[in-house]
C-alpha cells in the first residue's frame, strides 16, 4: 500500500517535470520549425537562448517586471537572429556554419555579460506557477493527480504548449504560412509569383529567434528563476533536432519534446532514487533516443526541399 | 486580381472605358524592348535584340533551342537583369528588378519549367502571392470553386484537391495554365505552354488565347511547333543565336519559311519510316495492373508486346496511365498483379538499377527533375549511370580522359548548345537539356528504350535529329515504347500504337491503318479497337 503510494508519487513527478521541462523545447523548436519551413537552418539556437536567458533574467533583476524581462528576451533574440539573417540569407554563408557561430557568439558574449553585469549567481522571483483558485479555498492545483499535471504550472509553460496549434495554424492556414511552406520548398516557383523569398525567410528566422530567447528566459525567469553560465547546456541543439523528429510539423515537435523531457525527467528521477543505474547512462538517455529517432530513414522525405540553400535567381 | 477573376469566370463586364481591359487591369497598348544584350559565361543570350508585342496581338517568338527565347522572356518578366538595353511601356521607360514589378505592370509568365510547388495542392499552388479574401486566413475554398469555374468553362481538367507531385506533366501543364488566367494578366508570356499537351487541349488553348487578344490583352507565345505559330499568331520574331532576325507577318508564310529562318537551311519537316524488320518479342507486359497512392486503380489489364525492330507507340490524353506505365516498366511504380518479361526473362520485380543492367534505358516525362543533376557538368550527366563501369572508370578512379572525349561526342552529336562540357546542366537552354538526356540514353545502346515525351521542347532541327536516330535504332533491332502526346510525332513513327485511356488499353491498332479522328475517339474513350 505505502509502495503503490510512493510509486504512484513518483509517477506524478515524472510526468509533472516532464511538462515542465518541455516548455524551452517547445519554444526553441516550434521557432525553428518556422525558420526550417522558410529554408534556413538555424543553428544558433542555443547561443540565442543563453543571449535570451540572460537578458530576461538581468531585466527582471533589475525591475522586478518578469513581463518586462519577457520582453528582452524576445528582442535580444530577433536581434540575434537578424545576425545570422544578414550573414546566412543576404550573404549566403553556408548555414551549418555560421549557426555555430551564432552559438559561439552567444555562448561567449552571454558568459561576458554575467561576469561583468552580474559576477555572481543570484535568484529572481520571476513568473510564478499558478493554482488556479476560485475564492480562498478551492484551487484546481490540489485536485489529485489533474492539479499536479494540467494546473500546476506558469504562464510561460502554457504559452509553450498554446503556441503548438498557434504554430499549426499559422502554417497552414494563413497566406504568410503558405509562403513560409512555398519558400522552403521551391523558392523559384515563390519568386515567380512575386513573393519575396528572402523577406519571408528573414521574418521567420526572426520569429524564430524570438521564440528562441523565450525559450532561454523561460529557463531564467520561469522554471529556475537564477543564471548560470551556459545553462542552457545544449538545449538548443536538441532543439534544432527535435524539428527533425517531428518532421517539420509543430505537432510532431510537441510529441518529441514531450517524450525528451519526459524522459529526462525520468533521468532525474532516477538519481534522485539513488537506483541501481550508473548516472552517467541515465544521462545518456534521452540524446540516445534522439539519435535514435533521428536515424528513422522515412523522415527525410518530409525535409522542406530548399533547406540549407540561399536562393538566388536563376543568373548565376 | 479579383477583376480578373470575374472577367475570366464571365461574371462581371468591366469594359466600358477603352483603356481597360474587361478584366479591370489597365491595357498594355504597347511594349517595346529594345537594344537588349545578355551575356553568360561563354554565351551572348541576347545580342542587342529589339522586340515589341501590342494590344490585341499574339506574337510568335520563334527560334532553335538555345537562341535566347527563355532569356529575353525572363528579362521582361524580372527573372534576369539585361546587360544593357531598355523596355518601354506604352512609351515609357520601365524597369523591371523582379517579378513582383512586372506583376505589378500586369505581366504574367507561363514559365518553360514548372514553377510548382511539388508538395502543396494545386488550390495552395494558386493561391500563393495572392491576398486572399479573408487575411491573414486562407480562403482555399473560394480559391478551390473559381479553379473549379474555370477549369469547366475553357475544359481544362484540373483537381484543385490534387497534389503537384501526383501529377502527370501534361496535368502541371494545365495547372500552371489556369494558374496564370487565374492571376489575369494584360500581357501574358507563353513559354512553350503546348509542349505537352494534347491536340485537343491545344485547340481549346488557343480559343482562350484568342478571346483574350480579341479583348485587347498582348500575348508573347513561344513554340518549337510551327503548325501552332501559323494557326494562333499574328506575327513572328525569330531569334538565332541570341540576335533577332527580323519580325514579319503570320499571315502567308509557310512551316518551310520559317523553318528555314529558324535554322538557316532547309529541314525536313516529313518523317520516312521504312517498313518494320520485326524481330522476335523484346518486351512483354501480361496482363498488368497498378494502383496509385490511395487505391485506386490506374493501369487496368494492360497486355502488348513490342518486338525488336519495333517502335510501339502509346496514346493517351496525359494522365491515363502512360506515367505509371512507363514507371512501372522502368521498375519505378510497383506492379501489383501482371507480369513483364524481357525475352523469356520475368523482369517484373527487378529494382531500377537492375533493370538498367539489363539494357533498359528509361527517358523520363519530367526531365528537369528525374533526368538530370542540375548542378552536374553536362559531361557527368552524360555518365549517370554508367559512371561505375569500364570505361568510364576502373571500378575505383573515374577516367576523366575518356569521360571527357564520351562528352565531347555525344555533344557534336546530339548537337547540345552549350559553352563547354563542364558547364551545370541547370545553365542549358530547355531544349538542350533535352537532347543531352536524350543523348545519354540513347548512347548506352539499350535492349529496350522507354521514350516518353523526347522531343518535347525540342526544336525542328533537332527533333528530326532525334527522330532519325530513333528510327535508325529501330532499324538496328532496338525494341521503343515511345509515349507521347504529339499524334503526329506517334503516328509518324511508330508500327504500332496503344490506346490508353483510364489506365485501360482501348485498341492496339497498326499506325499506317488508323486515322487521327479515330485515335481521338480512342483516346477519350470512346471507341475501342480489335488488337493489331
Ligand atoms: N542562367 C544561365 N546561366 C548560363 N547560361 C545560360 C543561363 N540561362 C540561359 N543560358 C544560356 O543562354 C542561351 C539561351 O538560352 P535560352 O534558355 O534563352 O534558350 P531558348 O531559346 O529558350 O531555348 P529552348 O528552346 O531550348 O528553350 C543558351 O546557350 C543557354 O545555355
Ligand atoms: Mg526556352
Amino acid at each position: 500500500m505505502n509502495e503503490d503510494l510512493t510509486t504512484a508519487a513518483i509517477l506524478l513527478g515524472i510526468i509533472h517535470s516532464g511538462i515542465r521541462l518541455a516548455t524551452p523545447y517547445l519554444y526553441a523548436a516550434i521557432g525553428e520549425t518556422f525558420s526550417q519551413r522558410s529554408g534556413v537552418l538555424n543553428l544558433g539556437v542555443d547561443g540565442i537562448m543563453l543571449m535570451g536567458a540572460f537578458f530576461g533574467f538581468y531585466t527582471v533583476f533589475q525591475t522586478h517586471n518578469p513581463w518586462l524581462g519577457l520582453l528582452a528576451a524576445g528582442l535580444v533574440g530577433a536581434v540575434m537572429a537578424l545576425i545570422l539573417c544578414v550573414v546566412s540569407i543576404t550573404y549566403q554563408a553556408e548555414q551549418g556554419i555560421s549557426g555555430i557561430g551564432l552559438y559561439m557568439f552567444g555562448l561567449g558574449m552571454s558568459s561576458l555579460l554575467f561576469k561583468t553585469m552580474l559576477g555572481t549567481v543570484e535568484g529572481v522571483k520571476g513568473f510564478s506557477e499558478l493554482r488556479f483558485c476560485f475564492g480562498d479555498s478551492f484551487c484546481l492545483a490540489d485536485v489529485p493527480v489533474l492539479g499536479d499535471i494540467f494546473f500546476s504550472h506558469s504562464l510561460v509553460t502554457y504559452g509553450a504548449f498554446a503556441l503548438v496549434p498557434l504554430a499549426w495554424w499559422i502554417l497552414n492556414r494563413t497566406t504568410w504560412g503558405l509562403k513560409i511552406r512555398a519558400v522552403g520548398q521551391n523558392p523559384e516557383a515563390a519568386d515567380s509569383l512575386g513573393v519575396s523569398v528572402n523577406r519571408v525567410r528573414y521574418a521567420s528566422v526572426t520569429v524564430g529567434g524570438v521564440l528562441a530567447g523565450l525559450a532561454g528566459a523561460s529557463l531564467s525567469i520561469s522554471l529556475l528563476n537564477i543564471y548560470q553560465e551556459n545553462m542552457t547546456n545544449g538545449m538548443g541543439f536538441i532543439a534544432v533536432a527535435l524539428v527533425y523528429f517531428g518532421s517539420w510539423k509543430p505537432g510532431g515537435v510537441l510529441l518529441g519534446a514531450l517524450l525528451f523531457s519526459t524522459v529526462n525527467a525520468l533521468q532525474l528521477w532516477v538519481q534522485v532514487l539513488n537506483l541501481n543505474i550508473p548516472s552517467d547512462v541515465a544521462v545518456m538517455l534521452p540524446y540516445l533516443l534522439t539519435i535514435l529517432a533521428l536515424a528513422l530513414p522515412f523522415r527525410r522525405a518530409l525535409q522542406p526541399a530548399a533547406l540549407t540553400k540561399p536562393f538566388a535567381r536563376g543568373e548565376n | 486580381m479579383p477583376f480578373a477573376i470575374h472577367y475570366l469566370l464571365g461574371i462581371g463586364d468591366m469594359a466600358n472605358s477603352s483603356n481597360l481591359l474587361p478584366s479591370g487591369l489597365p491595357r498594355i497598348e504597347s511594349l517595346e524592348m529594345r537594344g537588349i544584350v545578355k551575356r553568360f559565361p561563354g554565351v551572348l543570350a541576347s545580342d542587342h535584340v529589339n522586340f515589341d508585342v501590342k494590344a490585341g496581338e499574339i506574337h510568335a517568338l520563334l527560334g532553335e533551342n538555345g537562341a535566347g527565347k527563355s532569356t529575353l522572356m525572363k528579362i521582361l518578366y524580372g527573372l534576369y537583369q539585361p546587360d544593357e538595353g531598355e523596355v518601354f511601356l506604352n512609351g515609357e521607360r520601365i524597369v523591371i528588378h523582379s517579378p513582383t514589378d512586372s506583376i505589378k505592370y500586369g505581366i504574367g509568365m507561363i514559365h518553360q519549367h514548372f514553377m510548382l510547388v511539388d508538395n502543396m495542392t494545386v488550390a495552395e499552388n494558386v493561391a500563393l502571392g495572392l491576398p486572399s479574401s479573408r487575411e491573414p486566413r486562407l480562403d482555399l475554398d473560394v480559391v478551390s470553386a473559381r479553379i473549379r469555374k474555370l477549369a469547366e468553362k475553357y475544359g481544362l481538367q484540373v483537381n484543385p484537391n490534387s497534389v503537384i507531385s501526383k501529377l502527370a506533366v501534361g496535368e502541371r501543364q494545365r495547372v500552371e495554365i489556369v494558374k496564370a488566367l487565374y492571376r489575369g494578366a494584360a500581357l501574358l508570356v507563353l513559354d512553350e505552354p503546348t509542349a505537352v499537351l494534347t491536340p485537343q487541349e491545344v485547340d481549346d488553348l488557343f480559343v482562350i488565347f484568342r478571346q483574350m487578344a480579341a479583348d485587347g490583352h498582348a500575348l508573347i507565345f513561344i513554340s518549337h511547333k510551327l503548325g501552332e505559330i501559323l494557326a494562333l499568331t499574328d506575327r513572328v520574331t525569330v531569334l538565332r543565336d541570341g540576335r533577332a532576325m527580323g519580325t514579319r507577318p503570320t499571315a502567308g508564310a509557310t512551316k518551310q519559311d520559317l523553318a528555314s529562318m529558324m535554322v538557316g537551311r532547309d529541314v525536313l519537316l516529313e518523317r520516312h519510316r521504312p517498313p518494320a524488320e520485326r524481330g522476335p518479342v523484346r518486351l512483354k507486359l501480361d496482363n498488368v495492373n497498378a494502383i496509385n497512392e490511395d487505391g485506386v486503380p490506374i493501369l487496368k489489364h494492360v497486355s502488348f508486346d513490342v518486338h525488336s525492330g519495333e517502335i510501339v507507340g502509346v496514346a493517351g490524353v496525359s494522365g491515363n496511365g502512360q506515367r505509371p506505365l512507363a514507371r512501372g516498366i522502368a521498375g519505378l511504380h510497383e506492379v501489383t498483379n501482371g507480369r513483364i518479361y524481357l525475352e523469356n526473362d520475368d523482369i517484373t520485380d527487378l529494382s531500377p538499377a537492375q533493370m538498367f543492367k539489363i539494357g533498359l534505358s528509361y527517358i523520363p516525362e519530367e526531365r528537369m527533375h528525374d533526368g538530370v543533376v542540375k548542378d552536374f557538368s553536362v559531361a557527368e550527366n552524360l555518365i549517370l549511370q554508367d559512371y561505375v563501369r569500364r570505361p568510364f572508370s576502373n571500378g575505383i578512379f573515374l577516367a576523366f580522359k575518356y569521360i571527357a572525349e564520351h562528352a565531347k561526342k555525344l555533344i557534336t552529336a546530339f548537337r547540345v548548345k552549350t559553352p563547354s562540357r563542364d558547364t551545370p546542366a541547370k545553365n542549358l537552354s530547355g531544349g538542350n537539356i533535352q537532347k543531352l538526356i536524350l543523348a545519354r540514353e540513347l548512347a548506352r545502346q539499350p535492349r529496350i528504350l522507354i521514350a516518353a515525351q523526347p522531343t518535347r521542347g525540342v526544336d525542328i532541327g533537332a527533333t528530326e535529329y532525334i527522330h532519325n536516330q530513333l528510327l535508325k535504332q529501330r532499324a538496328e533491332g532496338l525494341a521503343t515504347l515511345l509515349i507521347s502526346e504529339d499524334l503526329d510525332e506517334v503516328k509518324a513513327l511508330s508500327d504500332r500504337i496503344v490506346v490508353l485511356f483510364g489506365g485501360e488499353v482501348m485498341g492496339i491498332v497498326n499506325s499506317d491503318e488508323v486515322t487521327i479522328e479515330e485515335l481521338g475517339l480512342m483516346m477519350a474513350g470512346e471507341k475501342r479497337a480489335e488488337l493489331a
